[in-house]
């Protein structure tokens, strides 16, 4: 039986389809048997879900880097 | 009543992809989307000597972008005929035939009001995830939002594969609780 913080990062893992087969097994066996995961792992795949709905955007870091070279030009000095 | 305080360094960190979405979500395309931020970010500069304190920081840049994405509408329209009445139809030639069909409402549908919905859950999830310590939102928006592989994001960050997972762990679990009240 594999601990409650294992389960829990195997749950993130298949969040992202990188969990691997025998993880899931033994994370499905655990949630049968644990109440709390078996919320937390509920919750966690309806965050999923809610962030694929939301199509969400971001910048991407050099993006931001550009933007705070445009904004403010003299810290270029460093 | 708070007064706040502006401080422009923190700006790009901050509210970028805050604002970014809310652009994105206005004129569809990203690009534009990125130059109007950049923009509203020059005229947050700019003007930031009549900054009253009275709005929170993120909505006074808000504000301003909502101006900006006006004036954008209005000069796409200006530069093509004077506030002409255009209507564009499907352009792709393969639905040749079927357009007057699909320019009609489906009176059977409920999904109205989803892009609405949409839209403000990915504010929802935005300001949460603004709220989350700077390296902890920058792995998830990482490995979510641009759905960047681990070993990339390792190799980006220089961190672990298992360090990863914890500070999504993290991430995940503080996100869950901060849209507990309004999404779950």
């Amino acid at each position: 039986m594999i601990s409650c913080q294992e389960a829990a990062i195997i749950c993130n893992k298949a969040q992202y389809r990188e969990a691997k087969f025998l993880e899931i097994l033994r994370l499905k066996f655990h949630v049968l048997m644990c109440k709390t995961c078996s919320k937390y792992t509920k919750k966690n795949t309806k965050l999923t879900s809610l962030c694929e709905q939301a199509r969400l955007n971001a910048l991407s870091e050099k993006d931001k880097l550009d933007m705070k070279e445009k904004l403010y030009p003299k810290s270029k000095q460093e | 009543m708070t007064t706040h305080v502006l401080q422009p360094e923190t700006w790009v960190d901050q509210y970028a992809d805050y604002l970014f979405n809310y652009a994105v979500s206005r004129v569809s395309d990203a690009e534009i989307a990125k130059d109007l931020v950049q923009e509203t970010f020059f005229a947050g500069l700019k003007s930031a000597k009549n900054y009253k304190g009275n709005a929170a920081e993120r909505t006074w840049l808000i504000a301003i972008l909502k101006r900006k994405v006006i004036d954008h509408y209005r000069k796409i329209n200006s530069n093509k005929g004077k506030a002409e009445v255009r209507m564009t139809y499907n352009s792709s030639t393969e639905t040749d035939g079927d357009w007057l069909e699909e320019q009609v409402a489906d009176p059977m549908s409920i999904l109205e009001n989803s892009d609405i919905e949409n839209e403000e859950l990915g504010m929802a999830i935005q300001d949460c995830i603004s709220k989350l310590p700077k390296k902890q939102s920058l792995v998830f928006t990482m490995k979510t939002v641009q759905g960047m592989s681990t070993e990339d994001i390792c190799n980006e960050l220089d961190i672990n594969p298992s360090n990863l997972w914890v500070m999504i762990h993290r991430a995940r679990t503080t996100l869950m609780d901060c849209l507990n009240q309004n999404w779950f």
